[in-house]
């Protein structure tokens, strides 16, 4: 298995996050293989499939877990068994379990008194704003929805304004409108200067946030580094696509004198066809269709499993 | 109040757990009251109330209930993670939320056993009874609490503690009297307030002795084993 590491936009020195050569196994089980990264102001995507390790490497990031071998440290602190990092360090969980009894208000109050900051009230309510849940600050928490809910602990964890905020799954279960919310919301923190990481099974919302891209798969870190060149590295690969049309036969042999398809079969329900650069076949196959004078009834990318793709980055 | 104690001290009292604190002192004020009312003298039925219900189940259960309510709920549905993210010592959050259980247990373990000792005897019995009842409510907290954090099944393992290790293996098994929290109650109920109901059979200091180091050790162990907390890998 080799990584493919691409240059980082910007220049890696000691990062806020600091993982150097992170392993952790449950008994047998190894959940994570010697992962070093390092985080910088900005928003970074963790990007991987589900049961990648994605949860375990920000647990121990978080200061939840120890990681059986490698250290996790934040400004230089480790941050197992050290209480100190969380002035310094938000965590938004993937589990959506809040006390549903208090306000948001309450609640995010709540936190910043546990922060023991001077003024729990004002810094509740600045993060009340941030998140825009004024409206709503004084409702228990337990009649909000998801995307509330979420919002709500989003400003707990950045009451304190810590420099660092980690963030398991943000998206998961919101509808379109709380999910631009809150990748806005990042993106303005990323730009402020916080160091911000966020996980992700789902290759286009880590697109849209983030600028850099950790991905990991089976527990070890594939690719890391600008999302652009991973990207390009993921729709390089030789692609399978279902076409349907209406006149399959004289479209296989058109498509079959370009460069970008590597093989066709004609089945009784149409054409599997190979390609071998994504771009350039799905900007072909239009003009090739207009050209001969057929219709396209279907084009279906067949493998296009995010597994798929983390496996050939894999492979790479 | 710290912030802790008041959101543990809502989340027990705003679970529908809480409302299992009633039934057994209403049930252990209701028995003597019925006994006291048929006109039975307190030696038919004193040790029977107070002993084999009050204190070998009421106290223990208060007890188990409240301490596993105010931390294993929060590690079960995973809101101590909100706490846990602070940079507050380790000690300061047990502390309160054990201060907050041995309150709450104490409150409502100590009131019917002092009602149940004036209506099987004398106040100077309650006043006895409800002293001892506090000790154990400090005692039983501290376990039940540490309990909460070396299992995952804390409600189980407590019920063990008090049907096998206290009920059934104390009556047979004499050693594991002096690792027993009940008879260190009864035992200071019983020099506080000598009587046939209380039969104690080791010595007060051992009683006061042993609740302490329950005490202080339960409490210790808790505040260690919260600093090495993991949450369990939810990569699904």
């Amino acid at each position: 298995m080799t990584t493919q590491t691409l240059p980082a936009e910007t220049p890696t020195t000691t990062g806020v996050v600091e993982l150097s050569t992170v392993s952790r196994w449950y008994g047998n089980v190894v959940a994570v293989n010697d992962i070093s990264m390092s985080l910088n102001p900005g928003v970074t995507g963790l990007l991987g499939p589900n049961g990648a390790g994605k949860t375990t490497v920000l647990h121990m990031m978080a200061g939840f877990l120890a990681p059986s071998r490698g250290t996790v440290t934040i400004d230089g602190k480790p941050t197992w068994r050290n209480p100190s990092v969380y002035r310094d360090l938000g965590l938004v969980t993937e589990r959506e379990s809040v006390h549903g009894f208090l306000t948001a208000r309450q609640f995010v109050t709540a936190c910043a008194k546990m922060q023991k900051l001077p003024d729990p009230a004002g810094a509740a309510q600045r993060a009340l704003e941030l998140v825009e849940m004024t409206s709503a600050a004084e409702r228990r928490i337990e009649t909000f929805s998801k995307g509330m809910r979420q919002r709500t602990r989003v400003a707990a964890a950045l009451v304190h304004e810590p420099r660092v905020l980690l963030l398991d799954e943000p998206f998961n279960g919101m509808d379109p409108r709380q999910r631009m919310h809150m990748m806005e919301l990042l993106h303005r923190l990323g730009d402020n200067g916080h160091t911000i990481l966020f996980s992700s099974h789902i290759l286009e919302e880590v697109e849209q946030v983030a600028g850099l891209v950790q991905v990991i798969v089976a527990g070890r870190l594939a690719a890391s580094g600008d999302y652009r060149k991973i990207r390009r590295l993921m729709t390089n690969r030789p692609h399978v696509f279902a076409v349907r049309s209406s006149d399959d036969r004289r479209l296989a042999v058109a498509l079959i004198a370009e460069k970008s398809v590597a093989g066709i079969e004609i089945e009784a329900n149409g054409l599997t066809v190979r390609a071998s650069d994504y771009g350039s076949f799905t900007r072909v196959l239009p003009r090739i269709a207009l050209d001969q004078g057929i219709r396209l009834r279907q084009v279906v990318p067949s493998d296009e499993s995010l597994e798929s793709v983390f496996s050939y980055l894999l492979e790479g | 109040m710290s912030t802790v104690a008041f959101i543990t001290a809502r989340g027990l009292f705003g679970r529908r757990r809480a409302l299992l604190l009633l039934p057994l002192p209403l049930l252990l004020i209701g028995l003597a009251a019925i006994c006291r009312a048929y006109g039975v003298t307190p030696d038919m039925w004193g040790q029977a109330v107070i002993v084999g219900l009050g204190l070998a189940v009421v106290l223990p259960v208060v007890a188990l209930i409240v301490g596993t309510g105010v931390l294993g709920s929060e590690v079960d549905d995973g809101t101590i993670v909100h706490i846990l993210t602070k940079p507050l010592p380790r000690y300061e959050i047990i502390l309160a939320k054990y201060a907050v259980a041995a309150a709450v247990t104490a409150v409502v373990a100590a009131v019917p056993l002092f009602v149940t000792g004036v209506l099987a005897g004398s106040a100077k019995l309650g006043a006895a009874l409800a002293v001892a009842s506090v000790v154990g409510a400090f005692a039983y907290s501290a376990l039940f609490l540490l309990f909460s954090l070396l299992s995952r099944r804390p409600v189980l393992v407590g019920l063990v503690y008090i049907l096998v290790w206290e009920g059934l293996l104390g009556n047979f098994v004499s050693g594991t009297k002096n690792l027993a929290i009940g008879q260190y109650v009864i035992t200071i109920a019983d020099k506080i307030a000598p009587t046939a109901i209380l039969e104690s059979t080791i010595g007060l200091t051992t009683a006061i002795v042993m609740s302490a180091i329950f005490i202080v050790l339960g409490t210790l162990a808790a505040i260690n084993r919260l600093g090495s907390f993991s949450v369990a890998g939810e990569t699904s």
